[in-house]
């Protein structure tokens, strides 16, 4: 069986409607077990005080904020290349969830920011092309809601998607690329010397995969929900 | 609970808007869902009549 299969509207919603359920429970189990270990079970950090704990939120929402963009980057190239329209729905389905994880980081990162830095807020390369991504989540999502005829729609938000991919890149290797920033370096890293210590990088793998199992039911709902739409406004149409 | 120091109100401000923000996108979420399963039901009902 082909994985482009998936792409069939009906197949798609067989498949995901068994997922659901399955990835409800995995969901709810990692974000209940990392936010509580993360929160109960976790020694103050030296330096910050109790403010490390927003980490479990902090470094998770920021991931998927980025990642959601390629996610949509991915899906919006398939549209534009394959024509599919399941793919340019997961994409639409993707950005107010990105939007809000984006939220997430932008406003716990300004929470720890003011007793740690002495301000809410910078305008260091990382915390800016974060701040630049949210209006890319905002036009974009304005940009479908503009359009009525869904293949234009799908089309142009795939190409401000391109344009955008470029900004989501950008938050993600800004640390990398500038060294002026306030921003410390990544959180995590496969050297075990840069990454922060074991007591809060187990938990954090914990609350990282219920992040993603979120964004993907999440995605997942958001995707069916399109397809239902779409198929009540073809249906609308004909029996008028 | 646990003991948060000083930070007590940094901390709890970073968590109950993250929890605000993550329980709202999933209840619009929902509600978006069953409104439309709703809207295609009726639309399937109308035709089959």
């Amino acid at each position: 069986m082909s994985f482009w299969e998936y792409a069939n509207p009906v197949k798609f919603m067989g498949l995901s409607g068994r997922l659901i359920p399955v990835l409800s429970v995995l969901t709810a189990l990692c974000l209940a077990v990392g936010i509580l270990w993360g929160f109960f079970g976790t020694p103050d950090d030296y330096k910050q005080g109790s403010t490390v704990k927003i980490i479990f939120l902090h470094v998770p929402s920021a991931m998927i904020a980025i990642n959601a963009w390629i996610m949509m980057m991915i899906t919006s190239l398939v549209w534009l290349i394959r024509r599919h329209h399941v793919s340019a729905l997961a994409a639409k389905a993707a950005a107010p969830i990105g939007l809000t994880m984006t939220l997430i980081a932008l406003g716990t990162g300004a929470i720890w920011g003011k007793p740690m830095w002495g301000t809410y807020w910078a305008w260091d390369p990382r915390l800016t092309s974060f701040m630049i991504l949210a209006v890319f989540y905002l036009g974009y999502i304005a940009l479908w809601n503009a359009i009525e005829d869904t293949d234009v729609a799908a089309d142009l938000t795939s190409i401000l998607c391109m344009v955008g991919s470029v900004f989501a890149l950008l938050s993600r290797y800004a640390v990398n690329f500038w060294n002026q920033g306030l921003h410390q370096g990544a959180s995590l890293s496969l050297d075990k010397e840069e990454h922060v210590d074991n007591a809060f990088y187990f938990p954090l793998l914990v609350c990282i995969a219920g992040f993603v199992l979120l964004f993907v039911i999440l995605v997942l709902i958001r995707t069916r929900t399109e397809i239902r739409l779409r198929r009540a406004a073809s249906l609308q149409a004909r029996n008028t | 609970m646990p003991d948060l120091g000083k930070y007590a109100d940094t901390v709890i401000l970073a968590y109950v808007v993250s929890f605000v923000l993550l329980i709202g996108l999933s209840a619009i979420t929902w509600a978006q869902s069953r409104r439309a399963k709703r809207l295609l039901d009726a639309e399937e009902a109308r035709r089959g009549k």
